[in-house]
């Protein structure tokens, strides 16, 4: 792997968190670091794990092979590989293997001396899966409420378990979640389309090439249209909050089915009926 | 802090609060309704479930059936003839407990100068669901299994059972579009509190309407054309069969497919001859006493209160907790009758086969 001229500069020793120069080193374009070891030694055996148990299982169709939790009855105790423990393990495995990833991204940041705001987002999104997997199943009192590791079986788990509560679409979080995932989607493509926009610009009418245009056209376009620009660094801020309270509130919309409400989500709503300003 | 950062904080409180104060916050139990990981369970928190009263006792021990019979010993005893005088009149007094409000008793009914005369409407009303009670212990043992029903299983010491239905209220101009909701988009509690159309039970309930919106194919077909509101109106109805059983859906359905009987649980058998059961009561027994009812025993629209799930159920899978009452009262199950079958060819079919092999949906594929 070539060494760019200015990879020098960046490639700094230093900024670990823990093993100090022992792992501090880079394999080909790779940073490797303590955490690098553990995300490979995680993600390795989960995966072989994952391989393992779909061999004992019914099917090699890759999108029916399952690895379902244990039955409830087992609780928060472990289980029987074949009954769940595989699940299990593959569970701590993925666990160990996202956090450890975030944590080399931390001794990235550190070396550049940058701020932390990706492996940030990137812990919200495994915020999101230990919700599933740990958080409201250790709420309910039992792994089985985890989902199971399979492409189709984690659907239907995911619509079995909407249907729990009658209606999903009535649980708040899930609202505000899925607001929030349409709003990224909306502003990422304003934000694409925009800068496309004034960098890309169409050919002249005499076919030269078309004058790539500075971000004040850009700011102008949205005065012109919206009244308001958010501007160039502040586009990136709305991106981050808007996409990480997609991912936060999904996993709020999920810890709360079950450990906080056990009911149909419409009748949650019955607390704004019985408001005593009207009621 | 800052003046706004101390109104964000204050706002955020309040709206944390009052999202918590409408919600469970206890321990819930939990039970699995499917295969391990396909997210089929039921949680319940404990406060919340719905509380069984108290179930009376007999009046009194239950005499033999010997002696002579209720039409020899009385007259125009129209339905439990056949019935000793002594069961007669435990079945009488135990009616009494069950239905008659206490100030009145045996005369909420009966003439006490004339106990033959069929003078007071509820005693017309009272021989008829007699009938519909001998009914549905007999012919839909489908659904009441061997539990049965009794008086007591609606009416729960009431004259008219709490829980009970009439064709909905319409809008005062059906043609305009102003304050007209079209039958849904309100807060109903039959419907568990969604948008859904809220009054299934006169398409569902008392007319023959099947639930058929999976179609057999991915492509659409002319021969299966079922609106969103048509669809709509049977989720409505399976809001209100989940309210009314304190269930969630899962505890009939795998959402993987509402409509396959292999993938449902034999719970979805038992509701299947529940609807035609309810069907069976409120068009056989209560509608056709609609001239019988005086005004103020009916809906806005002229039809007598009918029954739904709710009406037997009340919040629980079994009413009564699956208590039977039935073995104190042996005089309301009626002679043998053949039971009802399932309609509709394969998919009426399928039903018997689910039931011969409960855990064929749970086993491993």
């Amino acid at each position: 792997m070539a060494l760019l001229s200015f990879e020098r500069k960046y490639r700094v020793r230093g900024g670990t968190l823990l093993g100090g120069d022992l792992f501090d080193f880079w394999v080909g374009p790779f940073y490797v670091g303590f955490f690098g070891v553990t995300t490979a030694l995680f993600a390795g055996l989960g995966t072989a794990l994952i391989v393992y148990a779909a061999s004992l299982g019914p099917t090699w169709n890759i999108w029916l092979i399952s690895i379902a939790p244990p039955d409830l009855s087992y609780g928060l105790s472990l289980a029987p590989l074949r009954e769940g423990g595989f699940w299990q393990i593959i569970t701590i495995c993925a666990v160990g293997s996202f956090v450890s990833w975030a944590l080399r991204e931390v001794e990235i940041c550190r070396k550049l001396g940058i701020g932390y705001h990706v492996p940030i987002a990137f812990g919200v999104a495994i915020f999101a899966y230990v919700s599933l997997v740990v958080i409201r199943p250790w709420l309910l009192g039992a792994w089985g409420f985890g989902f199971p590791y399979g492409i189709f079986s984690h659907l239907d788990w995911v619509s079995n378990t909407g249907y729990q509560y009658l209606h999903f679409h009535y649980n708040p979080a899930h609202m505000l979640a899925v607001s929030f995932f349409f709003t990224t989607t909306l502003a990422l493509a304003l934000h694409g389309g925009l800068v496309l926009s004034a960098v890309n610009p169409a050919k002249n009418p005499d076919g030269t090439q078309g004058e790539v245009k500075s971000p004040e056209y850009e700011d102008a376009f949205f005065r012109d249209t919206i009244g308001y620009s958010i501007g160039t660094l502040g586009i990136h801020r709305l991106g981050l909050f808007l996409a990480l309270s997609a991912g936060f509130w999904s996993a709020i919309c999920i810890i709360i089915s079950g450990p906080l409400w056990a009911r149909g989500w419409p009748e949650w709503w019955s607390w704004w009926l019985n408001l005593p300003i009207w009621s | 802090m800052s003046g706004l950062g101390r109104i964000v904080a204050a706002t955020g409180l309040v709206t944390v609060t009052i999202a918590l104060g409408g919600c469970e916050l206890g321990p819930k139990q939990s039970q699995q309704t499917g295969f391990r990981g396909t997210g089929m369970a039921q949680i319940v928190d404990p406060d919340h479930v719905a509380k069984l009263g108290a179930i009376p006792p007999p009046p009194y021990a239950l005499p033999d059936d010997s002696g002579p019979r209720a039409r020899e010993a009385y007259q125009n005893v129209q339905v439990l003839g056949d019935v000793s005088a002594e069961r007669f009149n435990h079945l009488m007094a135990a009616i009494n407990q069950w239905v008659a409000p206490p100030e009145q008793g045996c005369n909420y009914c009966h003439n006490p100068n004339n106990m033959a005369s069929d003078e007071k409407y509820t005693k017309v009303v009272a021989r008829r669901m007699l009938q519909m009670t001998r009914t549905i212990n007999g012919k839909w043992s489908s659904h009441v299994k061997g539990t049965g029903v009794t008086c007591y299983t609606c009416h729960r010491g009431n004259a008219v059972p709490t829980y009970k239905w009439a064709i909905a209220e319409g809008v005062a101009d059906p043609d305009t579009i102003v304050r007209n909701k079209h039958g849904q988009n309100s807060p109903n509690v039959s419907v568990g509190y969604a948008s859904l159309p809220y009054d299934p039970f006169q398409t569902y309930l008392a007319g023959k309407a099947q639930i058929r919106v999976a179609a057999s194919s991915q492509y659409p077909s002319p021969n299966h054309v079922v609106s969103i509101k048509e669809a709509e109106k049977s989720y409505g109805l399976m809001m209100h069969m989940s309210t009314a059983l304190g269930v969630n859906c899962t505890y009939c359905h795998n959402s993987q497919s509402f409509r396959s009987w292999s993938l449902s649980r034999p719970q979805r058998a038992t509701a299947y001859y529940g609807i035609r059961m309810v069907r069976d009561a409120n068009e056989g027994y209560i509608s056709p006493l609609a001239a019988v009812f005086p005004a103020y025993r009916k809906g806005p629209h002229g039809d007598p209160y009918k029954v739904n799930c709710q009406t037997c159920h009340q919040g629980q899978s079994k009413p009564l907790g699956g208590y039977s009452m039935l073995k104190d009262n042996p005089t309301l199950k009626g002679p043998p009758v053949p039971t009802a079958a399932p309609e509709g060819g394969a998919a009426g079919a399928a039903v018997p086969a689910v039931l011969a092999n409960p855990q064929a949906m749970t086993r491993r594929q």
